[in-house]
């Protein structure tokens, strides 16, 4: 899965983007935050309170309990500040 | 006429409204939001998330056309670095009578703030910069909406 990051969350782990295999057990954004979490201390500072980030899978707006089921993009960021 | 446009040169208010005003309507309303100087911010730095931010934009004007009776609506915002006192977005509306352009300004401006990735930094002129935070108040004016 393509993993994209903005603002704080792009910042603190280092990277725009990146390829992950994500594991079988990983069914949903609640499970990919956990195990990505544990990639970096980067990733870890980036995703330790995830009541801060907001989701996007295929560019649309979806809760943390959201499935990934064959979305091929998820997008990790903080609330927006734009305007 | 729904026009939205992302852009990392300097807006021009005159040029984002174009042709809102030659759609037959009898009322232009618009919000120019501007960079500001906030104890000691020199620039400002915006991010957004190609494609989304787009669609996102035009998704609230699709809305707000079939809320009001519309003729047209624009949404123009900067990216990247803009220094304070320059535009940072500029919404307009059109419709044949005002109250449906003014509440369409708002709603879109309003709604723009809570549901259009873009990521704010604040500079400072000793060199620091930091993210800004999302406000509750615009979660609350983004509700009345809903």
């Amino acid at each position: 899965m393509r993993l994209v990051y903005f603002a704080a969350v792009r910042e603190a782990i280092g990277v725009a983007c990146e390829t992950c295999d994500l594991p079988a057990h990983v069914r949903n954004i609640h499970d990919a935050i956990d195990w990505l979490a544990g990639q970096s201390s980067g990733h870890a500072l980036a995703f330790q309170d995830k009541s801060r980030l907001r989701f996007a899978l295929d560019q649309d707006m979806v809760p943390l309990d959201a499935v990934l089921g064959d979305a091929h993009e998820l997008a990790i960021f903080p609330p927006v500040t734009g305007g | 006429m729904k026009r939205v446009l992302i852009s990392g040169e300097p807006i021009s208010t005159e040029v984002a409204l174009a042709g809102l005003s030659d759609l037959g309507g009898g009322a232009v309303s618009s919000f120019t939001g501007i960079s500001r100087d906030d104890g000691g911010v020199t620039a400002i730095e915006l991010e957004h998330y190609p494609g989304m931010t787009e669609s996102s934009l035009m998704r609230l004007i699709d809305e707000a056309f079939a809320r009001w009776a519309l003729l047209g609506a624009a949404i123009v915002h900067r990216i990247g670095r803009v220094a304070v006192g320059e535009p940072v977005v500029v919404v307009g509306a059109a419709s044949r009578h005002r109250a449906d352009a003014l509440e369409a300004t708002a709603f879109l401006i309003d709604r723009l703030k809570t549901d259009a990735p873009f990521w704010k930094k604040e500079h400072y002129a000793d060199g620091t910069s930091v993210w800004v935070d999302a406000k509750s108040s615009d979660d609350d004016r983004s509700s009345r909406w809903a």
